[in-house]
């Protein structure tokens, strides 16, 4: 009878159980940490000034702006637009394919379980070098090298390219399954065919989808970049707001979305089917 | 013939997996390797084909000093060991014909293996094989789409693609129902009697090993305890591999998979003739 009260615990005094503290144990430490956090966070919002006589200004441009959006104008820039959306193109998929290209040889060099230590370190470097520089501070630099124009486009978001995909395609390398790399490795093969039988055929869904990805991200970024000098639809977009022309500026910024509302809807499509 | 002497391998953490192991396989036997978890059984194989880069120690295969060649010779060794795996280890996203064929990869150079252009007589060996295993008219299914025992007739395929003069099987049963690793044990016991083809099966299901093994080696710790034909296998070897337990159980639950087996079969015959009916 004794031992039943043992075990349910009838008769004992109920046991309390609290989860023990996640991050910081000491309750000193973490009420001075969270508070500090929140005061310092009070006294950084009070200390950014807001002028509100020009926020009121702000307001009826940001209407024009929308006005724009509302009514927006195809047809009176419509040349300006359809060669800069074509430059702009022309440089999104140039600038992916070379990108992807040397992308490739990088991912696999900076990849842990494949390459030798000095081959790994050196093609790191190039990695946080590309990610390290954002696109419009390598497109400046690009515009002052090349001069104004496409080419200084297709080159940045090449570099920027290397970066984003080597990076993401090397911890792929790294998380495949490594098993399937040893059967192969087992059989007698070289380090070729074992990239070419057990790594590939692991990475290649993944790779596809990143470049698809990529590829909307370079057409955003070629928006971006043509304010800076470097060509495509960047370059119209800000003749037009320079010249107060907000109705063409919509339909430029409505032509960007539709184009990449219609690569996101295919690169997924696409990426179901390659999987 | 495969000769292992003094073999240890003590890991960068420190942890010592085998401590002169020494053993020899002679042309056509098949070992039984079994021991507890972590006694260094998977260190064990992957040390003779230097998976794993053994700390000290000597593996021969015939007269080749494996453990002191360069890594170009290495492959050429490897190309002669076939490997078989405890989940499969298939390249899941290529075809079944294509992990058949990737056996061939230490034989060809990699522009053939690349464009997969392998030549009509490696190509003829993988049907055969294929056929062998009972997985013909899968050849262009890709490896993902079979299940777990077609899985593992295809790595025996593969394996066996390398025309290897020793079979190292890790795990063979490890992922399989009770009446496949049966099967599968049995198709590659027929395999190495056929052939003359020496292998070591590493195993954790005792009752396994001395069903279809003629020699068992015992492993505790990483050091052997046990190496005698499977039928000295009694109560006392099984406490000195595996530590003391009431083994009395499995004897008798070994005398009711025997009759289960037979009744499989006849499940199976009937299933066949279901099948017949339904064509």
């Amino acid at each position: 009878m004794s031992d039943a009260n043992a075990t349910t615990g009838t008769n004992a005094e109920p046991r309390i159980w609290k989860r023990p503290p996640v991050l910081i144990r000491d309750p000193r430490w973490r009420i001075a940490i969270y508070g500090g956090a929140v005061v310092y966070l009070i006294l950084a919002i009070a200390s950014v000034e807001v002028n509100w006589v020009r926020v009121y200004d702000g307001l009826e441009r940001g209407w024009n702006f929308i006005y724009g959006f509302l009514a927006p104008d195809f047809t009176s820039r419509w040349t300006d637009i359809s060669q800069g959306l074509i430059e702009s193109l022309t440089m999104t998929v140039t600038s992916t394919v070379v990108g992807v290209l040397i992308s490739v040889p990088i991912g696999i060099g900076a990849a842990r379980n494949l390459a030798p230590k000095p081959i790994y370190l050196a093609c790191r470097a190039i990695i946080a070098l590309s990610r390290a520089l954002q696109e419009i501070i390598v497109a400046i630099l690009f515009v002052a090298m090349f001069g104004f124009g496409p080419f200084a486009g297709f080159l940045t978001l090449s570099f920027a390219t290397i970066g984003f995909l080597a990076k993401l395609l090397a911890e792929d390398i790294e998380d495949i399954d490594e098993a399937q790399a040893e059967a192969i490795r087992a059989t007698g093969a070289s380090w070729w065919q074992l990239v070419n039988f057990a790594i590939q055929p692991q990475v290649m869904p993944r790779l596809i989808g990143l470049s698809l990805y990529r590829l909307d991200i370079n057409f955003r970024e070629s928006a971006v970049i043509g304010i800076v000098g470097a060509g495509g639809i960047g370059a119209t977009l800000n003749t037009a707001i320079d010249r107060y022309e907000f109705d063409s500026a919509g339909a430029i910024l409505l032509i960007i979305i539709a184009i990449v509302m219609v690569a996101e809807y295919s690169s997924s499509y696409v990426r179901k089917w390659v999987q | 013939m495969l000769r292992v002497e003094g073999l240890s391998k003590t890991y960068r953490t420190g942890d010592k997996a085998l401590s002169d192991v020494s053993f020899t396989v002679p042309a056509g036997q098949v070992v039984g390797l079994i021991g507890p978890s972590g006694a260094g059984k998977s260190t064990l194989i992957r040390c003779v084909n230097r998976l794993v880069e053994p700390t000290s120690g000597a593996v021969y295969l015939g007269d080749l000093n494996i453990t002191g060649m360069s890594q170009r010779s290495l492959r050429r060794a490897r190309r002669r060991i076939g490997m078989i795996f405890q989940e499969y280890a298939l390249v899941e996203r290529l075809t079944v014909m294509e992990n058949v064929l990737s056996g061939r990869l230490g034989y060809v150079p990699f522009w053939r293996s690349f464009t997969r252009r392998f030549s009509a007589k490696d190509i003829d060996k993988a049907f055969g094989l294929l056929d062998r295993v009972g997985l013909a008219d899968q050849a262009d299914k890709r490896a993902d789409a079979l299940s777990g025992g077609q899985r593992q007739r295809v790595g025996i395929a593969r394996a066996l693609e390398q025309d290897p003069e020793l079979l190292l099987i890790d795990e063979p049963t490890a992922s399989l129902d009770p009446k496949t690793s049966r099967q599968i044990m049995r198709l590659l016991v027929e395999i190495c009697n056929e052939s003359g083809l020496p292998a070591i099966i590493n195993i954790h299901d005792v009752l396994l090993a001395q069903q279809f093994t003629e020699r068992i080696i015992g492993l505790q710790a990483g050091v052997v305890v046990f190496d005698g034909p499977s039928e000295d296998l009694d109560d006392s070897v099984l406490t000195r591999i595996y530590g003391e337990e009431d083994w009395t159980a499995m004897h008798r639950k070994a005398g009711k998979d025997d009759e289960e087996d037979q009744d499989e079969d006849e499940d199976g015959r009937e299933q066949e003739e279901r099948l017949a009916g339904l064509v």
